[in-house]
């Protein structure tokens, strides 16, 4: 394992790029437990231009719960590299005290007693407090949205996005690239697109049948003497994740030979530094950082990983600035002669109760959802136990999700999607329609009913596993396991596709799953075009609202070997 | 540089000719193919582009170009399809590009392979593994 002093010494043995991350200080400030504005944005200005990154809030404009995952397995030469790296020994690696506000940012352990004491995170109002505080220190600055901006909220879904878009507009964003954007449609996306003031990127954006470039491949800007090229890349395998006929006019794909044909251009335009706004996904960012030339930053996103340091690949650093409003990366560069000298970086954490929000920010958000306000703080029960969703495997939330598919939709076997986005609830919360929301909000949540063998479910968990756990990064989409219940299975993450799903058993009887034999199904997210059945929503309010009180115990069915 | 559809069927005018293998195509296997196209000789790897999607976003239509500067023939094979022949193209001295581009219809997950036979007789080879997936669970 890499310790932090020994990250810090491989990366300048490795470059000319000196730098440094202002981690180390908001941790020790941190375990004194007097946290403070002041010390939250502390840096010292460095260079002569700024980054500000912020990526995957999914719609949260409000401060929320967020439990980073216990399951985050690396494959292949990922193994043990952030993000792959999880609970203490993450905390070992970054110099983390265990129990401190950063233990509770950036790790998932006693995560329900931190959040008591340290309190929710993000909230875009609190975002404003921070972006501006940059921006007053650093004129010269550039703010970078990575995507998956209007999707995952109640209010996002009633307004087709257009709450987050004001919000983001209000932010004085300046730049984006997308991801779930695509799942409102091609029209309602052209239409926003058309409405925004900053340009809406993506290299990878093709013309289904012509095979043409989309959409805008980057955009230059002119900041304290500085040309910066921003080339946009949306994630890969929109077609395939999502529901390819919401969006049939457009291809997506890594497409590394057009990233570096762009690079090559912007390059060639003598530009003075090459940034890639990304929604990859970490492991893809890093493997396309090894192979494509010439970019100096990769802004990531997609994966939702949230890495207190800068990752160096080549002359290239990469950033992973979390997800759903809970961090902004402020990452400081010295540009000089047309090459990235250095940088000084700092992710931000988004303490709710430390940031002052903004009053302005605060009033658009409220005036947003001041048309559903009772539809969303309607209480539909009370939780006992921690509901959370992220991580490879499982997840209570989701245990929830699949218990009121089988109840709801008498099904043997439910299946609710690997999405990595959806807020947590600490034991004793109440829950409101909007926090249901907040863990199934979309444009294709009908749950449907039907038969399956055994072989075709063994089929769909071995396609999906194969999409997560596949060395190659190239072939990885980002997501996390389909979660199930009604079943369980063991899966070895070191084998190849199709040998490593296996002791399929029924839990109502105990028996093993006969491939040749049908089981009633129910799951929704499919990206099926008419799909029918009640929305998810719906389905797990009225299984809630029949419990009154949620409880969930631990969830022994998924056995994973091969780590 | 990106060449687009559009231009590439304007090559096709040009230059290039579309045969479809008479006489090998009836479920001719990967290693027949290769054996008809090279005469034996042993592929280098060097100075041939295969350029496919990493997944398939539709498997009913893949697209995939190779470009292979100097050659007299380019031959695309499938290996996982039931028949992998998919097309040789043939340029002629008049060309003025060796590069073909098209979509194909990929049955499963497979290798693609793409071989080009020089004027001097020599054979290169790219190959890339696409990915058909039923999809979905992103995220």
């Amino acid at each position: 394992m890499i310790t932090r002093r020994e990250f810090l010494q491989a990366s300048l043995a490795a470059s000319a790029i000196y730098g440094a991350s202002g981690f180390g200080n908001w941790s020790r400030l941190a375990a004194q437990q007097a946290l403070t504005q002041d010390q939250l944005l502390q840096f010292d200005d460095f260079g002569n231009l700024t980054l500000i990154h912020i990526t995957d809030i999914h719609a949260q404009l409000k401060p929320i719960w967020f439990r980073e995952p216990e399951w985050n397995i690396g494959v292949g030469d990922a193994k043990g590299q952030p993000p792959h790296v999880v609970g203490r020994a993450f905390q070992d690696m970054f110099g983390i005290a265990p129990g401190s506000p950063d233990a509770y940012a950036l790790t998932y352990e006693d995560f329900a007693a931190l959040g008591q004491a340290y309190g929710r995170m993000g909230g875009m109002d609190r975002v404003a407090t921070v972006v501006k505080a940059i921006r007053a220190a650093r004129p010269d600055s550039i703010l970078l949205d990575g995507g998956d901006t209007w999707q995952g909220s109640m209010t996002s879904l009633l307004t087709k996005g257009q709450d987050c878009v004001n919000v983001m507009n209000a932010l004085g964003v300046e730049a984006m690239t997308s991801h779930w954007e695509w799942t409102l449609g091609t029209e309602r996306v052209n239409e926003i697109v058309e409405s925004l003031p900053f340009p809406f990127l993506g290299a990878n954006i093709f013309d289904a049948e012509w095979d043409e470039p989309a959409f805008e491949p980057y955009r230059i800007f002119d900041k304290g003497g500085l040309r910066i090229a921003v080339i946009g890349q949306a994630f890969p395998y929109m077609p395939i994740a999502n529901p390819r006929w919401m969006f049939p006019e457009y291809s997506f794909g890594i497409r590394e030979e057009r990233m570096q044909a762009v690079v090559d251009e912007v390059r060639a335009e003598g530009v003075d530094l090459v940034v890639c706004l990304s929604h990859n996904g970490f492991d893809v960012d890093k493997k396309m950082a090894s192979r494509v030339t010439g970019i100096d930053v990769i802004l990531t996103g997609h994966t939702h990983d949230a890495i207190p340091e800068p990752v160096l690949v080549g002359q290239t650093i990469l950033i992973a600035s979390g997800s759903h409003g809970k961090f902004v990366s402020r990452v400081d560069l010295d540009v000089q002669g047309g090459k990235m000298l250095g940088f000084r970086h700092k992710l931000i954490p988004i303490f709710s109760d430390v940031i002052t929000p903004d009053a302005e920010m605060a009033a658009l958000i409220d005036a947003e959802r001041a048309p559903f306000k009772a539809q969303l703080e309607e209480k539909i029960g009370t939780t006992d136990s921690l509901l959370y969703r992220r991580g490879n495997f499982q997840g209570t939330w989701d245990d929830l999700i699949c218990d009121a598919v089988r109840s709801e939709r008498d099904v043997q076997i439910a299946l609710s999607p690997g999405v990595r986005w959806g807020a947590s609830l600490l034991p004793g919360d109440a829950i409101t329609r909007e926090d249901i929301h907040n863990v199934t909000s979309m444009t294709y949540g009908q749950v449907y009913r039907t038969e399956m063998t055994g072989e075709t479910i063994k089929t769909v968990l071995e396609d999906v596993a194969d999409n997560i756990f596949n060395p190659d990064p190239y072939y990885q989409q980002g997501g996390d396991m389909v979660r199930i219940g009604g079943m369980g299975f063991a899966c070895d993450v070191s084998k190849p596709i199709g040998n490593r799903i296996s002791d399929m058993v029924l839990l109502e009887t105990g028996g093993a799953i006969d491939p040749a034999k049908s089981y009633t199904v129910g799951g929704w997210a499919s990206v099926n075009e008419g799909t029918e059945g009640p929305q998810i929503w719906d389905v797990v309010e009225a299984h809630i609202r029949k419990l009154g009180t949620v409880r969930l115990e631990p969830n022994p069915s998924v056995t994973v070997t091969g780590i | 540089m990106t060449l687009t559809r559009r231009k590439a069927l304007t090559l096709g005018l040009g230059g290039i000719a579309f045969a479809a293998i008479p006489g090998l195509s009836t479920a001719a296997t990967v290693e027949e193919l290769t054996a008809a196209f090279t005469g034996g000789a042993a592929p280098g790897t060097s100075g041939i582009t295969l350029t496919t999607p990493e997944i398939a976003e539709n498997g009913n239509t893949v697209p995939v170009s190779v470009d292979a500067p100097g050659a007299v023939a380019i031959m695309l094979m499938a290996s996982g399809n039931p028949e992998p022949a998919v097309a040789t193209f043939t340029f002629g001295p008049a060309a003025g590009r060796q590069f073909a581009a098209t979509r194909i219809r990929l049955a499963k997950t497979q290798d693609v392979i793409a071989m080009a036979k020089m004027a001097d007789g020599s054979i290169v080879q790219a190959q890339a593994t696409v990915k058909v997936t039923i999809g979905g669970c992103g995220g």
